[in-house]
């Protein structure tokens, strides 16, 4: 298919395996930001390819992770009630809150469809003026031009019973905060392609510089990855610590300025907790006041929902890169896609659900049964 | 109300009260949550030795010969879609279901539950692409019912088939016979069937060319049978849980391994690109008009070369092939040269943020 099998050929993907390893004089350790990044690195096997030269970190990079539990319990709490059509992205509808997850909800009758689009939950909305509506918004830079859209559109046209339960999180702070950890490992990344297709990489040019770490705009197809993956080997050996663009194709340095522009006019940044991770300083986006109208947790006063997790929760060791998923004691024995205990295992881009899906479990769990 | 679990070394992690008390849309994936159902909630009921083998038909002796039974129904939504509807889909879907068994479709039966407040038009379009799929296949509906629910109580109509077929000679394909040296056939693309009915919903928002691939595929079977009769170890439609969920469960009947070949795989463009943007894996998408047959490696030429001479079998290639190696599941090689494992979805296959 145009523009993707071009990008998972077999023979150009050994050459630059080939390549990283003859350019690597010792191993180094990479993150990607990314969990699309990280499916497409366990789906195709591009780490049996690589070896021992390089070792593939999973980032933080999975909306659905590391959206707390609380924003998910208050979700469960809309989609409850009669009055409420609550539209979300497929993917959240697995994710366990404190009690349950979406799609059991759904199965008690609550009202709760998958959207493709925040602008199709707002079409939602225009058709059934007797119901709240309610998108959950959700996700990184990528998914907030959308839901900003979506929430600028109500209020152009007048639409009154349409509203956000916001959880956005941007992916610097995040990076910050890694780096920042004194027991970090992550010598160079590999930036999420389609968060930099948005913001561009203005933001990472100092987090290279200031940490000495190269950071490289990626795609998610293997070869975007594994020419990633070369570029950040071959800074780390030169001694260079730049952001460089591999993704050439869909990213510019100043990114896509109307996107940008309202995201920025919608929203605002706050300090956010991250599922897993804990609160991380101005690292989540909510709505700026005038747009205050549209926030579900004001709408239907949810401020209160508190809910204790327990800091070390293994998904946070996974999240930021501690501990593979293989390597949790729970992973394949009490902790499958079917019984997740954590996001990371249902999510599609969850690590845990990766190397599940994909058997990257042989060693520790039986298989296929 | 959240329990913690405490895993080896100390830390803790919150584990969610899943309440499971109640049917979840995923029970109807084909994937494990409904084996899950079948098992726990039917067979500890109904269970039987022939109900026992869960095939997609049953084989049955009577007045001295064997017979294969099989029953379907179908919720499609929508009712109608490029290229077919709920009743030539009805009549394809349990006849393809009897022909995986070796047998030749005799009989069919249909029963319809019919919201009240149908389009008459659109029930005469359905009927009527139910008695062309059962003219082209030579079987004829000999009895069926029909009941009519109020408003709301079903979407538009549900219709159940019911289908016999009789089994001749030692042409018995079964999931269990898949044995290490065998090759896995597909007889076209797939994903054709899922990505159809998903563009049409209207809430898709892209509009693509993706045909339904539904279709009688007896004409295939029977050229398998013809040439090869007992050599044909196993035939399957691979309709709901799409290619993947098909092969293993064929892997755990015969406990053996598949290797699957990414590259061999025929996936169209379209269904590719569709999948590539709502984030679906097309192996796992639903098929109506391709088939599985897996035989001895050595046959592998010929049965191409066989089932090429029928329309619905030019495209056919072999996929993959089964091995000795880690029985019951299902590995790809993958396109750059990884592998991975294939394994069954819990539930429906939802669309991803980003």
């Amino acid at each position: 298919m145009k523009y993707l099998a071009e990008y998972r050929d077999g023979a150009i993907a050994r050459a630059l395996a080939a390549q990283i390893r003859r350019t690597a004089s010792q191993r180094w350790v990479l993150m990607e930001v990314c969990g699309g990044q990280t499916h497409t690195i366990v789906k195709q096997g591009l780490d049996e390819l690589l070896g021992d030269t390089v070792e593939m970190i999973h980032g933080p990079g999975c909306p659905v992770c590391v959206t707390p539990l609380e924003q998910i319990d208050k979700a469960l709490n809309l989609a409850s009630r009669p009055d409420v059509i609550f539209t979300s992205f497929g993917d959240m509808l697995r994710v366990p809150g404190s009690e349950c997850d979406l799609l059991q909800v759904r199965a008690r009758g609550g009202a709760v469809r998958i959207v493709y689009s925040p602008l199709d939950a707002l079409e939602l909305a225009i058709r059934h003026p007797d119901r709240q509506v309610v998108f959950f918004a959700v996700g990184f830079e990528t998914t907030a031009p959308a839901n900003a859209m979506a929430v600028w559109r109500a209020r152009q046209l007048g639409i009154t019973n349409f509203s956000v339960l916001v959880s956005h999180v941007t992916v610097p702070p995040a990076m910050i905060a890694l780096l920042s950890d004194p027991t970090n490992r992550v010598q160079g990344f590999l930036a999420a392609g389609h968060v930099c297709t948005v913001m561009g990489w203005t933001e990472y040019e100092p987090i290279a510089a200031g940490f000495k770490v190269p950071i490289i705009i990626t795609g998610f197809e293997p070869l975007d990855i594994l020419e990633g993956i070369h570029l950040a080997v071959r800074q780390l050996e030169a001694g260079r610590y730049e952001v460089e663009n591999q993704y050439v194709r869909a990213v510019k340095r100043e990114g896509t300025l109307p996107a940008r522009n309202l995201v920025e006019q919608v929203f605002h940044l706050v300090d956010r907790k991250w599922r897993g991770i804990g609160e991380i300083p101005a690292s989540g986006l909510a709505l700026r006041d005038e747009f205050a109208d549209y926030d579900a947790e004001r709408r239907f006063g949810l401020g209160a929902i508190e809910v204790a997790e327990p800091a070390e929760c293994q998904a946070g060791a996974v999240l930021r890169g501690r501990l593979k998923p293989h390597q949790c004691p729970a992973f394949g024995r009490h902790c499958t896609p079917e019984h997740p205990l954590g996001a990371p295992m249902v999510s599609s881009e969850g690590a845990c659900a990766a190397y599940y899906n994909y058997g990257r479990f042989r060693a520790t769990a039986s298989v296929g049964g | 109300m959240t329990d913690t679990l405490r895993l080896a070394d100390g830390l803790v992690c919150p584990v969610p009260t899943v309440t499971t008390d109640r049917v979840q849309l995923g029970h109807g994936s084909g994937g494990k949550m409904s084996a899950a159902l079948l098992r726990e909630r039917f067979l500890p009921h109904l269970n039987n030795p022939i109900l026992a083998q869960l095939g997609d038909a049953a084989v049955v002796s009577l007045l001295g010969g064997d017979i294969a039974v099989s029953t379907d129904t179908f919720v499609v939504n929508p009712v109608e879609f490029p290229g077919g509807n709920i009743g030539s889909l009805a009549v394809h879907g349990t006849l393809n279901d009897v022909a995986m068994m070796g047998a030749v479709p005799r009989f069919l039966s249909a029963g319809f539950i019919i919201e009240e407040g149908l389009d008459f038009d659109l029930l005469d379009r359905v009927i009527a692409a139910m008695a062309a799929a059962a003219r082209a296949a030579g079987v004829p509906l000999v009895t069926g019912d029909t009941k009519v629910v109020e408003r709301g109580k079903a979407d538009h109509l549900y219709i159940n088939t019911t289908a016999i077929g009789t089994l001749h000679g030692d042409f018995r394909p079964a999931p269990e016979r898949a044995a290490p040296g065998d090759a896995v056939i597909v007889t076209g693309p797939i994903g054709c069937h899922g990505m159809a009915i998903m563009s049409a919903r209207e809430s898709l928002g892209f509009d693509t060319e993706i045909v339904s691939d539904s279709a009688m595929l007896f004409p295939l079977v029977e050229r398998l049978g013809d040439r090869f009769g007992a050599d044909v170890h196993v035939l399957r439609d691979p309709t709901r849980g799409g290619v993947a969920s098909a092969l293993n469960e064929i892997a755990a009947a015969s406990r053996v391994g598949v290797m699957l070949e990414e590259e061999a795989v025929p996936i169209p463009g379209p269904v590719a690109a569709a999948c590539e943007m709502l984030g679906f894996d097309p192996l796992y998408v639903a098929n109506e008009g391709v088939m599985l047959a897996i035989l001895p490696e050595r046959l592998v030429d010929a049965a191409l070369q066989v089932l090429r001479t029928h329309p619905l079998g030019t495209l056919a290639v072999c996929i993959g092939r089964v091995v000795a190696d880690h029985p019951a599941m299902v590995v790809m090689r993958t396109a750059i040269g990884g592998t991975r494992v294939v394994d069954m979805l819990p539930g429906d296959q939802l669309p991803r943020i980003c």
